[in-house]
């Protein structure tokens, strides 16, 4: 240490502190978006250590699609529990009794998760969300800023972005905007595995691999649970798998894994050929542009 | 003394390097070949590419559509933003700011280069330096950009003809000698065909010097960050207002430049009151020395008044309080230029202040470096010398000394847009 070098990872932790703490020094309402997936997880734990040994100066939020993994949510309410963040649910579920959103025929509810963001943004009047969201993970995210601008209709509009230069972040709105804040962009889904053994940060029992009766639907693995059904003709079969992201429980799928430990997780993501969105996520397979496409729309 | 925050067992240096051209150039094709020799590129990234090329009828795989992830550049095939790219090799950590090559989309290069250990300019061996060459390097000079490695690429279409690299590399080398360059490598490569890329070519036998990829995980970047004089911006003010930590009073910030210690004796700026740091915390526990870029929270032994947007230093090595700043500035903004006399928004270190624009004193032809003095407003793309005078003092260093004191942004107050960047002189 006496040549003042530090480890890749340590970099990374010290620019998403960075980022953390000139947010809550330069925006009114800033909120977290807290799903209890690995990287929501990973975000909770960098905004503890970026204010301790005060609370986090800002709330966390749930866009809840009604259709977890069970596992996930016992995880949120712990999580939120022990750190004692307030938790806001805006519940998709709640949106689609009140005639707000349609829930598409597939049941498929990712899509319709956006104007239930964007309205729940709007009633807490929040200028600044953080998201956990990386440039590795997709094509139009490797172009996103880390302080991207939304304008009162929640869109990003990836041709008109602001500047970002050194670590002047601009986070000025008008009422209305917002800036949606990614501090985990420079983070690959290896540095988030590796980071998570270094801190030894406690996970959901989903992302460590178990026997699952499963169903294979185009090369994808989709547990059976209570909202996977088999349907007719599909055969069901007992596959020890894990998951890599964890997001809507009708469109995650998981790997084929023996990994029970993080290590043994770091060690399958180090040599794994697919990424991770590819692998595991039915909603990114439709297009080319189908991220682009939902980013323009107010998406995560 | 806990040190988790700096031995953890993954050790990669991280090198953040941005890659600049010409349209044409091949730096899509080229980070495309980084990716894929290195195999931090996936099966389905792979396969998706090449049935997109297929599709469209091209004779080999176009690795460019790799990182042209936006629908418009996909359809126009050109590259509209900085996109950001990550490999990694038993040495290092990569990040790349892949930066287009158009004059319109020039602000996206500077973009990239301000937060670059080294800066990566194409140019096509069958056309030599053209315009947006030199552009791009006199832009990573006054970025101060530490390494440079010029890549002649297309080496395959000049039958790896050495006398073809010679010339460009002698005539950027005497263009490089008008700009500070501290560090120059010139390569020949061909990105299409993997020369000097990942492996030494055998097509180049006159050629000694490393691959591409050796160059990236040698240069030594260590010796880049400022380790001399101490700069603490005041980020955020930690009370926790807590029974635990009734009195516990820190200042967070990321350490811009040289090594604090506890017992240090320390000036707050703007204000000239002196104490000692009592303790540097992380959460990880307190630590014996700060270094950038490392974020910590500072206790000073005596409760004085400080927030954000001061700096802590030493009394001994001050940084410079003044409000009126003379800096290089690079106009971002397509819809109105900086005018003499306008008034802005600067946001410097963590201190927002405002700015009116007191001389526009030339405007700069970086293709020249001609002067001209008539100047008196600069529009997008344009690079000038002003002269600022701010509402409040800004606590700042030469950018030539020191990066993160000498850079700041300018905002237009009417939208909130970012619309220049400026580098103190």
């Amino acid at each position: 240490m006496s040549d003042y070098r530090i480890s890749h990872i340590a970099a990374l932790e010290a620019e998403a502190i960075f980022i953390f703490r000139e947010v809550a020094a330069t925006c009114q309402r800033p909120v977290l978006l807290f799903s209890g997936g690995k990287d929501s997880i990973v975000m909770l734990h960098l905004a503890q250590k970026a204010f301790a040994p005060a609370p986090i100066p800002f709330p966390v939020m749930h866009v809840d699609t009604g259709q977890n993994f069970a596992e996930v949510i016992e995880y949120r309410d712990r999580r939120v529990a022990e750190t004692g963040v307030q938790l806001l649910v805006a519940s998709v579920q709640d949106a689609i009794d009140r005639g707000m959103v349609t829930e598409p025929p597939d049941g498929t509810r990712n899509r319709i998760q956006t104007p239930v963001l964007l309205e729940a943004a709007e009633k807490y009047q929040f200028d600044a969300l953080f998201g956990g969201a990386r440039r590795d993970e997709e094509k139009a995210r490797a172009k996103e800023r880390v302080f991207s601008f939304r304008d009162d209709f929640g869109q990003w509009d990836p041709k008109n972005q602001r500047p970002e230069l050194w670590n002047l972040y601009n986070g000025r709105v008008h009422p209305g905007e917002q800036i949606r804040v990614f501090p985990l962009s420079n983070w690959t889904e290896l540095d988030v595995w590796r980071y998570i053994g270094a801190e030894d940060i406690p996970l959901p029992d989903v992302y460590f691999a178990s026997e699952r009766e499963v169903v294979d639907r185009g090369g994808m693995l989709y547990a059976v649970n209570e909202f996977i059904r088999p349907r007719e003709g599909e055969e069901v079969f007992s596959e020890k798998i894990r998951y890599r992201t964890v997001g809507d429980a009708t469109l995650t799928a998981g790997v084929r894994s023996d990994a029970t430990t993080i290590d043994e997780i770091i060690d399958e993501v180090a040599a794994t050929r697919i990424t991770e969105r590819g692998a595991t996520r039915g909603d990114d397979k439709t297009s080319e542009a189908a991220m682009e496409d939902r980013k323009r729309e107010g998406y995560f | 003394m806990t040190d988790t925050l700096t031995s953890r067992e993954d050790t990669h240096e991280l090198l953040r390097f941005a890659t600049a051209g010409s349209v044409d150039d091949g730096k899509s094709t080229l980070i495309g070949r980084l990716l894929f020799d290195s195999k931090a590129l996936f099966d389905d990234q792979w396969d998706a590419v090449e049935a997109v090329s297929a599709g469209r009828g091209d004779e080999y795989t176009d690795l460019a559509l790799l990182t042209d992830g936006l629908r418009s550049e996909r359809e126009q095939g050109i590259t509209i933003d900085v996109a950001y790219r990550y490999f990694s090799t038993p040495e290092r950590k990569f990040i790349i700011a892949d930066t287009p090559g158009h004059i319109q989309y020039t602000r996206n290069m500077v973009t990239g280069a301000s937060t670059a250990d080294l800066a990566l300019i194409l140019v096509d061996a069958r056309k030599g330096l053209v315009e947006q060459s030199r552009r791009h390097a006199f832009l990573c000079s006054l970025l101060r950009v530490p390494h440079m490695v010029l890549c002649v690429n297309k080496m395959d279409l000049v039958d790896y003809d050495e006398a073809v690299f010679k010339k460009i590399e002698n005539e950027f080398k005497a263009f490089a000698t008008k700009l500070e360059v501290p560090d120059l490598t010139v390569i020949p490569i061909s990105a299409l065909k993997g020369d000097n890329v990942v492996n030494r070519s055998e097509n180049m036998p006159w050629f000694q010097g490393p691959s591409l990829l050796h160059h990236l995980e040698k240069v030594h970047i260590a010796s880049d960050r400022n380790l001399v004089d101490v700069r603490f911006p005041v980020q955020h003010v930690i009370r926790p207002h807590s029974n635990d930590n009734h009195d516990f009073r820190g200042y967070a910030g990321q350490v811009a430049s040289g090594v604090m210690k506890p017992g240090d004796e320390v000036m707050v700026l703007p204000s000239g009151f002196t104490s000692r740091i009592a303790s540097i915390e992380t959460a990880d526990g307190p630590l014996e020395e700060a270094f950038p870029p490392l974020s910590v929270t500072v206790r000073l032994e005596d409760e004085l008044d400080v927030s954000r947007g001061d700096m802590l230093c030493r009394p001994g090595n001050q940084a410079r309080v003044s409000q009126d700043i003379e800096a290089m500035v690079c106009w971002m903004d397509e819809s109105r230029p900086l005018k003499l006399r306008g008034k802005y928004a600067i946001k410097h270190t963590t201190a927002d202040v405002r700015a009116i624009v007191k001389d526009v004193q030339y405007q700069l032809d970086v293709n020249t470096l001609h002067r001209d003095e008539a100047a008196t407003e600069l529009k997008l793309n344009e690079i000038g010398r002003v002269t600022l005078r701010t509402t409040k003092p800004l606590l700042c260093d030469d950018y030539r000394r020191n990066r993160a004191t000498g850079g700041f942004i300018i905002i237009d107050e009417s939208d909130n847009r970012t619309v220049g960047a400026g580098i103190i002189v």
